[in-house]
């Protein structure tokens, strides 16, 4: 599989650089891969710097108020934790709201396709769409951030330094590469899990989370679609699964709102917009993008990296803990058990027949997955509860 | 965020975007001379609803031919009909034929037919008429004549004289390579009644028949196999464009004999073949001797399907509907004068088709 993606990445024009991640270190951490840097947008010092700048800057926004950080805060392992749905710029005295649950940008360097619906190809290009998009950061076009790069003498300095171009040669693809360049930094291993099974510490695990990776890898099934591999773990397959969350509750809405969405043909930056704008339209998933019905009511199988201090969960932020995840897996995909099934199922969701107390361990297994870095911020286990 | 203003928006774009709409599962039309006659229709086959005890029934099955009536319904355009193949139930009682039954109910298309060997064996294929009405029959569509046949027939000995009781009679045909079972046909009556039907046929007129088992002789061992496929393949022979469309082997198949074209439809079940990995539980799959890559054992759903098929001037282009998969097209190729899988194989690598035993 991984040999396959390699070969992938690389007929799309990008190179695996060992040690590439300038900034952090000079080797990946333990437990992943070399990060894929694109053979267009090279990793130095400068650019990074100018990328963490710009992720930073509030001023790309309609209100003066929201940047990158707003709903991806480094200091809550880059996400908005524990907002359900991201919150943008304010109107009428309200702060609006998309439909789904921030992503963390940490590891979102390995992504093959970023957003939970994979309607961007790149980090670059996905940084293009957060400041158009009306809920988020409600610029009308990209013209303001250009008109502030062009003039800002910080800016100006910086990116005759890192692009050696000023004025009108400066475009969103210099902003992007930078904010791309930053991003593919964050990168986050070093769990007790990755010294555990890749660094040979056997005492790295409790026996709970020893008994959950069991768990994990055989009767929980988590892992065909949260990789995990013989030299690293990325905890993704990259792929798009509907897991009976958000779909389960427009289930008799679906024969209609496809057939509307498909007969409207939305394409492009529209469907940015009407995916966060309306929820109904959120919930179709990946079919909002493809049109092709193995995409109903799925989404991208996101990283379990730092899994335990980014709740709430789920595309949508409806699952509160992590035991509340294992559970509704634990269905089938469905909630509440017998609740009714959506149609649109992916094949390899069912029943699991986990016990309570393996439904613990698989929890207390997740918690293992966290960096030291954001070792100390608040948890959402859902054990204590019980 | 789902206030009105929204879906306003959405819905006006609906009208806009009218002009260059888009299809779902990238189909691509095929140029043909006469676009009035095009039509298309939807395939579903091999859904073997089998039950446990009770109220429970194998849920993996369930599931297959749930989400294939469930995409059915949303296909832009609308099919103009829906055929089902054959092998609604796994061993043919009334239990699972009315669970079936009632899951192709959601259907919002007229729907026909056809017998499998799963729905017979047990009564003969009674209480499958109670419900579904004949077992072999015809009908016309916008040019096309269209004929059903039930073709898991076999040998009157065998299916009245040699078994103590229905029950093991459907379990021995059920079973793969068994020395007990016995090949399938058509059958003379009913040869006589196609025979009949076609002879007010104009030969013209494009024809498609469907079946349960293959026309054509491919492995007898599992009953790919119809043993008076020649004759039946003789009655076709008078006319210009004749297509056979037949379940029963759950995976992608195309020929060329003579002018008629032969294709295979995907189970909404299981996959022929699987892989010994997909069994690490208790399951309820009818022992296989023939093990096979399935490509991912997680999947359930996957190496299975359901088609959507243009019928362009009387000749069919399937599409095939793959979860987990990248969907594939067979499409007959008026120049070449046979089926190509258009997307799946290179020229060189295909095998030719065959026109002879």
């Amino acid at each position: 599989m991984n040999g396959f993606r390699i070969a992938l990445l690389l007929t799309a024009g990008l190179t695996l650089a060992a040690g590439a991640m300038a900034g952090d270190a000079d080797a990946p951490p333990l437990g992943l891969p070399p990060v894929p840097i694109p053979e267009a947008n090279p990793q130095t010092p400068e650019k990074i710097a100018l990328g963490d700048k710009l992720f930073d800057d509030k001023r790309f926004s309609s209100t003066g108020e929201v940047a990158c950080a707003t709903c991806h805060d480094p200091k809550k392992a880059f996400t908005d934790s524990p907002l359900q749905v991201s919150e943008g710029i304010e109107k009428d005295g309200k702060k609006l709201t998309g439909t789904r649950n921030a992503p963390t940008v940490v590891n979102a360097a390995y992504m093959t396709t970023q957003f939970w619906d994979g309607r961007s190809p790149s980090l670059e290009d996905q940084a293009l769409h957060p400041p158009v998009n009306p809920v988020e950061m409600g610029l009308p076009s990209h013209e303001p951030i250009l008109e502030i790069v062009r003039t800002d003498p910080e800016y100006v300095e910086a990116f005759k330094a890192v692009f050696g171009k000023t004025g009108d040669q400066i475009t969103m693809d210099e902003v992007t590469k930078a904010i791309g360049a930053f991003e593919r930094t964050k990168v986050s291993g070093d769990s007790p899990f990755d010294r555990y099974f890749y660094g040979g510490e056997k005492d790295a695990l409790t026996d709970a989370q020893r008994r959950g990776f069991d768990l994990y890898v055989n009767k929980g099934r988590c892992v065909s679609c949260h990789v995990i591999e013989q030299t690293q773990a990325i905890f993704t397959d990259g792929r798009f699964h509907n897991v009976g969350v958000g779909i389960n509750d427009i289930q008799d809405e679906i024969p209609t709102l496809a057939g509307e969405y498909i007969d409207a043909g939305i394409t492009g930056e529209d469907v940015d917009i009407e995916v966060l704008g309306d929820k109904r339209s959120s919930e179709l998933g990946r079919f909002a993008v493809t049109t092709s019905f193995d995409g109903l009511g799925a989404f991208k199988t996101p990283t379990l990296r730092n899994v335990a201090v980014t709740a709430p969960y789920m595309h949508d932020g409806s699952k509160k803990t992590l035991r509340d995840v294992v559970v509704h897996y634990n269905n089938g995909g469905v909630t509440n058990e017998g609740d009714p099934v959506n149609d649109f199922l992916s094949g390899g969701i069912r029943p699991l027949d986990l016990t309570e107390d393996e439904i613990d361990d698989l929890v207390a297994f997740m918690d293992a997955l966290t960096s030291p870095e954001f070792a100390g911020l608040p948890k959402s286990l859902g054990l204590e509860e019980k | 965020m789902t206030d009105s203003a929204s879906r306003r928006d959405f819905l006006k774009g609906a009208g806009a975007a009218a002009a260059a709409s888009t299809l779902p599962l990238s189909m691509v039309k095929l140029a043909f001379a006469d676009p009035a006659q095009d039509f298309t229709f939807a395939y579903i086959s091999d859904s073997h609803i089998q039950h446990i005890k009770g109220n429970e029934f194998v849920r993996n099955w369930d599931r297959g031919l749930i989400r294939a009536v469930a995409e059915t319904n949303l296909l832009r355009p609308k099919p103009d009909f829906v055929m089902f193949g054959g092998d609604l139930a796994q061993l043919g009682t009334k239990a699972e034929l009315d669970h079936g039954a009632e899951m192709l109910s959601k259907l919002n298309y007229e729907t026909h037919m056809v017998m499998g060997e799963h729905d017979y064996y047990l009564d003969l294929g009674e209480y499958w008429s109670r419900l579904f009405g004949d077992q072999h029959y015809s009908f016309d569509h916008k040019g096309v004549h269209f004929v059903v046949l039930n073709s898991i027939l076999t040998f009157d000995e065998w299916t009245h004289e040699r078994w103590p009781t229905p029950e093991q009679r459907m379990l021995e045909m059920a079973a793969l390579d068994n020395p007990n079972g016995s090949p399938f046909m058509v059958g003379e009556k009913q040869r006589e009644w196609l025979r009949q039907d076609l002879e007010k046929v104009d030969k013209k007129t494009p024809l498609v028949v469907f079946s349960h088992s293959p026309i054509q002789k491919i492995y007898k061992g599992w009953n790919f196999w119809t043993d008076d496929a020649e004759e039946v393949q003789a009655l076709l022979k008078p006319f210009d464009k004749a297509t056979v469309i037949y379940g029963h082997v759950h995976q992608i198949q195309y020929n060329q004999i003579g002018n008629i074209a032969f294709h295979a439809v995907m189970a909404t079940a299981w996959p022929w073949p699987y892989p010994e990995s997909y069994a690490q539980a208790e399951q309820h799959m009818p022992v296989l001797t023939v093990p096979m890559n399935r490509a991912d054992p997680f999947f359930e759903r996957d190496a299975t399907g359901w088609q959507f098929i243009d019928v362009a001037t009387g000749r069919v282009a399937m599409d095939y509907n793959l979860y987990n998969n990248t969907n594939r097209r067979v499409a007959f190729d008026a120049t070449k004068g046979h089926p190509v899988d258009t997307a799946y194989q290179a020229e060189a690598d295909r095998i030719p088709p065959q026109d002879h035993y």
